[in-house]
Protein backbone atom coordinates (compact mmCIF):
# COMPACT_ATOMS: atom_id res chain seq x y z
CA UNK A 1 0.00 0.00 0.00
CA UNK A 2 3.08 1.84 0.84
CA UNK A 3 3.04 3.14 -3.69
CA UNK A 4 -0.10 3.83 -3.87
CA UNK A 5 -1.87 6.70 -2.97
CA UNK A 6 -5.83 6.71 -1.67
CA UNK A 7 -8.21 7.00 -3.90
CA UNK A 8 -10.82 10.63 -3.89
CA UNK A 9 -14.09 10.10 -4.46
CA UNK A 10 -14.72 11.83 -8.24
CA UNK A 11 -18.20 13.75 -8.43
CA UNK A 12 -20.54 13.05 -11.39
CA UNK A 13 -20.65 15.48 -13.90
CA UNK A 14 -24.03 16.20 -15.73
CA UNK A 15 -23.30 16.55 -19.49
CA UNK A 16 -23.72 20.50 -20.21
CA UNK A 17 -24.70 21.19 -23.85
CA UNK A 18 -27.62 18.78 -24.20
CA UNK A 19 -29.58 18.31 -26.99
CA UNK A 20 -33.52 17.94 -26.15
CA UNK A 21 -34.54 14.25 -24.72
CA UNK A 22 -37.59 12.59 -24.75
CA UNK A 23 -37.72 11.71 -21.25
CA UNK A 24 -36.99 14.36 -18.04
CA UNK A 25 -33.76 12.34 -16.43
CA UNK A 26 -30.65 13.66 -15.99
CA UNK A 27 -27.32 12.28 -17.37
CA UNK A 28 -23.81 12.23 -17.05
CA UNK A 29 -20.64 12.26 -18.20
CA UNK A 30 -18.62 8.90 -17.94
CA UNK A 31 -15.24 9.65 -16.91
CA UNK A 32 -13.01 9.34 -19.96
CA UNK A 33 -9.31 8.83 -20.89
CA UNK A 34 -7.73 9.50 -24.44
CA UNK A 35 -4.60 8.89 -25.55
CA UNK A 36 -2.49 7.35 -28.34
CA UNK A 37 -0.21 5.05 -29.79
CA UNK A 38 1.27 4.43 -32.52
CA UNK A 39 -1.38 2.71 -34.63
CA UNK A 40 -4.57 3.96 -32.86
CA UNK A 41 -6.47 6.09 -30.43
CA UNK A 42 -7.76 4.44 -27.21
CA UNK A 43 -10.89 5.89 -25.67
CA UNK A 44 -11.36 4.56 -21.89
CA UNK A 45 -14.93 5.30 -20.17
CA UNK A 46 -15.78 4.55 -17.00
CA UNK A 47 -20.00 3.43 -16.66
CA UNK A 48 -20.93 1.52 -13.66
CA UNK A 49 -23.67 -0.08 -14.22
CA UNK A 50 -23.77 -0.77 -17.80
CA UNK A 51 -23.70 -3.81 -20.05
CA UNK A 52 -22.72 -4.52 -23.45
CA UNK A 53 -26.52 -4.46 -24.47
CA UNK A 54 -26.82 -1.01 -23.00
CA UNK A 55 -23.88 0.53 -25.00
CA UNK A 56 -24.34 2.15 -28.48
CA UNK A 57 -21.03 3.61 -29.97
CA UNK A 58 -20.98 5.81 -33.40
CA UNK A 59 -19.03 8.09 -35.45
CA UNK A 60 -20.84 10.41 -37.71
CA UNK A 61 -19.06 13.43 -39.30
CA UNK A 62 -15.18 12.29 -37.41
CA UNK A 63 -17.90 13.09 -34.53
CA UNK A 64 -17.11 9.79 -31.83
CA UNK A 65 -20.65 9.61 -29.58
CA UNK A 66 -20.80 7.23 -26.88
CA UNK A 67 -24.10 6.69 -24.87
CA UNK A 68 -24.68 4.66 -21.74
CA UNK A 69 -27.99 3.08 -20.43
CA UNK A 70 -28.23 1.41 -16.83
CA UNK A 71 -30.36 -0.64 -16.18
CA UNK A 72 -32.53 0.87 -13.06
CA UNK A 73 -35.22 -2.18 -13.12
CA UNK A 74 -33.13 -3.48 -10.14
CA UNK A 75 -33.59 -0.24 -8.20
CA UNK A 76 -37.47 -1.19 -8.32
CA UNK A 77 -38.80 -1.76 -4.50
CA UNK A 78 -36.17 -0.12 -2.87
CA UNK A 79 -35.96 3.44 -1.29
CA UNK A 80 -33.17 5.40 -0.19
CA UNK A 81 -32.24 6.25 2.98
CA UNK A 82 -29.03 7.90 2.51
CA UNK A 83 -27.23 8.90 -0.63
CA UNK A 84 -23.76 9.67 -1.51
CA UNK A 85 -23.66 9.89 -5.60
CA UNK A 86 -26.54 9.66 -7.62
CA UNK A 87 -27.31 7.32 -10.84
CA UNK A 88 -28.42 8.22 -14.78
CA UNK A 89 -27.40 6.98 -18.16
CA UNK A 90 -24.72 8.10 -19.82
CA UNK A 91 -23.49 9.99 -23.23
CA UNK A 92 -20.12 11.76 -24.20
CA UNK A 93 -19.21 12.94 -27.80
CA UNK A 94 -16.00 13.97 -28.86
CA UNK A 95 -14.30 15.73 -31.80
CA UNK A 96 -11.88 13.23 -33.39
CA UNK A 97 -7.99 14.71 -33.76
CA UNK A 98 -6.85 11.98 -36.37
CA UNK A 99 -8.31 10.09 -39.33
CA UNK A 100 -10.13 6.77 -38.42
CA UNK A 101 -10.77 3.80 -40.08
CA UNK A 102 -14.41 3.36 -39.31
CA UNK A 103 -14.75 0.43 -39.82
CA UNK A 104 -12.06 -1.23 -37.78
CA UNK A 105 -13.44 0.30 -34.37
CA UNK A 106 -13.34 -2.09 -32.06
CA UNK A 107 -14.60 -1.87 -28.35
CA UNK A 108 -14.18 -4.18 -24.89
CA UNK A 109 -16.54 -3.84 -21.69
CA UNK A 110 -15.25 -5.02 -18.20
CA UNK A 111 -16.08 -4.27 -15.00
CA UNK A 112 -18.23 -0.93 -16.19
CA UNK A 113 -15.29 0.48 -18.32
CA UNK A 114 -15.38 0.52 -22.22
CA UNK A 115 -12.44 0.47 -23.91
CA UNK A 116 -12.72 1.56 -27.52
CA UNK A 117 -9.96 0.92 -30.28
CA UNK A 118 -10.10 3.37 -33.02
CA UNK A 119 -7.37 2.07 -35.31
CA UNK A 120 -5.09 4.92 -37.33
CA UNK A 121 -6.22 5.23 -40.90
CA UNK A 122 -2.85 4.50 -42.98
CA UNK A 123 -2.20 8.61 -43.83
CA UNK A 124 -3.00 9.48 -40.13
CA UNK A 125 -0.04 7.15 -39.09
CA UNK A 126 2.56 10.08 -37.66
CA UNK A 127 5.47 10.62 -39.40
CA UNK A 128 8.89 11.20 -38.07
CA UNK A 129 10.38 15.05 -38.85
CA UNK A 130 13.19 14.94 -39.41
CA UNK A 131 15.21 17.50 -37.61
CA UNK A 132 18.08 18.82 -39.52
CA UNK B 1 -40.78 6.79 1.07
CA UNK B 2 -41.56 5.08 -2.02
CA UNK B 3 -40.83 7.00 -5.26
CA UNK B 4 -43.65 6.33 -7.13
CA UNK B 5 -42.87 4.43 -10.75
CA UNK B 6 -46.38 4.61 -11.95
CA UNK B 7 -45.27 6.76 -15.28
CA UNK B 8 -42.74 5.39 -16.99
CA UNK B 9 -41.29 8.04 -18.58
CA UNK B 10 -40.83 9.89 -15.10
CA UNK B 11 -39.50 6.79 -13.47
CA UNK B 12 -35.90 7.62 -13.63
CA UNK B 13 -36.68 11.55 -13.08
CA UNK B 14 -38.48 9.94 -9.71
CA UNK B 15 -35.47 7.95 -8.64
CA UNK B 16 -33.02 11.11 -9.34
CA UNK B 17 -34.79 13.26 -7.33
CA UNK B 18 -35.27 10.16 -4.38
CA UNK B 19 -31.73 9.77 -4.33
CA UNK B 20 -30.71 13.49 -3.90
CA UNK B 21 -33.28 14.04 -1.47
CA UNK B 22 -31.35 11.83 0.70
CA UNK B 23 -27.98 12.71 -0.22
CA UNK B 24 -25.96 13.13 2.91
CA UNK B 25 -28.70 12.27 4.91
CA UNK B 26 -28.83 12.09 8.73
CA UNK B 27 -29.93 8.21 8.24
CA UNK B 28 -26.21 7.03 9.94
CA UNK B 29 -26.78 9.29 13.17
CA UNK B 30 -23.74 9.86 15.40
CA UNK B 31 -21.19 7.42 13.91
CA UNK B 32 -17.60 7.72 13.51
CA UNK B 33 -18.21 7.12 9.88
CA UNK B 34 -19.74 9.92 7.45
CA UNK B 35 -18.76 10.35 3.56
CA UNK B 36 -16.23 11.78 1.56
CA UNK B 37 -14.38 8.89 1.31
CA UNK B 38 -13.67 6.43 -1.72
CA UNK B 39 -16.41 4.23 -2.76
CA UNK B 40 -19.12 6.23 -2.49
CA UNK B 41 -22.03 4.02 -1.22
CA UNK B 42 -25.67 4.66 -1.67
CA UNK B 43 -28.26 2.32 1.18
CA UNK B 44 -31.51 1.72 0.31
CA UNK B 45 -34.21 0.12 2.62
CA UNK B 46 -36.14 -2.94 0.99
CA UNK B 47 -38.40 -4.34 3.16
CA UNK B 48 -37.31 -5.28 6.01
CA UNK B 49 -33.68 -5.09 5.51
CA UNK B 50 -31.12 -2.79 3.03
CA UNK B 51 -29.24 -2.90 0.48
CA UNK B 52 -26.05 -1.25 -0.60
CA UNK B 53 -25.00 -0.67 -3.78
CA UNK B 54 -21.48 1.02 -4.34
CA UNK B 55 -19.66 1.91 -7.68
CA UNK B 56 -16.50 0.73 -8.33
CA UNK B 57 -15.74 0.76 -12.23
CA UNK B 58 -12.71 -0.75 -13.30
CA UNK B 59 -12.08 -2.95 -10.35
CA UNK B 60 -11.33 -6.28 -10.63
CA UNK B 61 -13.02 -8.66 -8.16
CA UNK B 62 -9.91 -10.20 -7.36
CA UNK B 63 -8.99 -6.77 -5.99
CA UNK B 64 -11.83 -6.92 -4.20
CA UNK B 65 -12.16 -7.69 -0.38
CA UNK B 66 -15.62 -7.23 1.71
CA UNK B 67 -15.75 -7.85 5.85
CA UNK B 68 -18.41 -7.40 8.38
CA UNK B 69 -18.92 -7.85 11.86
CA UNK B 70 -21.79 -6.82 13.75
CA UNK B 71 -22.88 -3.60 11.98
CA UNK B 72 -20.00 -2.96 10.95
CA UNK B 73 -19.28 -3.23 6.73
CA UNK B 74 -15.42 -2.60 5.50
CA UNK B 75 -15.05 -2.22 1.09
CA UNK B 76 -11.29 -2.27 0.54
CA UNK B 77 -9.11 -3.13 -2.63
CA UNK B 78 -7.35 -1.64 -5.54
CA UNK B 79 -8.02 -0.11 -8.47
CA UNK B 80 -5.63 -0.42 -11.21
CA UNK B 81 -4.98 1.17 -14.23
CA UNK B 82 -2.57 0.03 -16.85
CA UNK B 83 -1.98 2.49 -20.43
CA UNK B 84 0.66 0.05 -21.78
CA UNK B 85 3.40 1.15 -23.41
CA UNK B 86 3.97 4.20 -25.63
CA UNK B 87 0.74 5.93 -24.64
CA UNK B 88 0.62 9.87 -25.38
CA UNK B 89 -2.27 10.93 -23.11
CA UNK B 90 -4.86 13.61 -25.07
CA UNK B 91 -6.54 13.83 -21.66
CA UNK B 92 -6.85 11.81 -17.86
CA UNK B 93 -9.97 11.95 -16.28
CA UNK B 94 -9.91 8.09 -14.19
CA UNK B 95 -7.97 7.81 -11.13
CA UNK B 96 -6.40 4.64 -9.85
CA UNK B 97 -5.00 4.11 -6.44
CA UNK B 98 -6.19 1.93 -3.05
CA UNK B 99 -9.21 2.36 -1.27
CA UNK B 100 -10.14 0.99 2.27
CA UNK B 101 -13.72 2.27 3.54
CA UNK B 102 -15.86 1.08 6.85
CA UNK B 103 -18.79 2.34 7.10
CA UNK B 104 -21.34 1.43 10.66
CA UNK B 105 -24.85 0.78 10.07
CA UNK B 106 -27.07 2.20 12.47
CA UNK B 107 -29.46 -0.93 12.77
CA UNK B 108 -28.53 -4.76 13.87
CA UNK B 109 -28.02 -6.29 10.84
CA UNK B 110 -27.01 -10.47 10.36
CA UNK B 111 -23.91 -10.60 9.07
CA UNK B 112 -23.75 -13.82 8.20
CA UNK B 113 -26.60 -13.19 5.82
CA UNK B 114 -25.14 -10.91 3.82
CA UNK B 115 -24.89 -11.58 0.26
CA UNK B 116 -22.94 -9.32 -2.10
CA UNK B 117 -23.26 -9.27 -6.09
CA UNK B 118 -20.91 -7.71 -7.99
CA UNK B 119 -21.42 -6.66 -11.98
CA UNK B 120 -20.35 -4.29 -14.53
CA UNK B 121 -18.90 -2.22 -11.80
CA UNK B 122 -21.67 -1.89 -9.69
CA UNK B 123 -21.51 -3.96 -6.32
CA UNK B 124 -24.65 -4.97 -4.28
CA UNK B 125 -24.83 -6.16 -0.56
CA UNK B 126 -27.88 -7.45 0.22
CA UNK B 127 -28.20 -6.42 4.29
CA UNK B 128 -30.20 -8.85 6.28
CA UNK B 129 -31.95 -6.77 8.86
CA UNK B 130 -31.16 -9.26 12.50
CA UNK B 131 -34.20 -11.79 13.58
CA UNK B 132 -34.50 -9.62 16.94
CA UNK B 133 -34.84 -6.52 15.53
CA UNK B 134 -37.53 -7.61 13.01
CA UNK B 135 -40.91 -6.49 14.09
CA UNK B 136 -43.33 -9.06 15.60
CA UNK B 137 -47.24 -8.93 14.74
CA UNK B 138 -49.35 -8.65 18.67
CA UNK B 139 -52.30 -10.39 18.51
CA UNK B 140 -55.20 -8.25 20.31
CA UNK B 141 -57.48 -11.05 21.68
Amino acid sequence: MANEHELQVQQKREVDKKPESTTPARRYLPVTDIFETQDALKVILEMPGVDKDGIEVRVENDVLTIDGQVDFSKYQGLSPVYTEYNVGNYARSFQLSSEIDQDRISADLQDGVITLVLPKAEKAKPRRIKVG
Amino acid sequence: MMPSFSDPFEALFSLQRALDAHLASDWMGARTTAMGSYPPINIFQKGDDFVAVIELPGVDKADLQLEAKENTIRVSGRKAIDYGDGASMHRRERVSGVFDRTISVPIEIDPDGIQAEYRDGVLALFIPRAESQKPRTIKIK
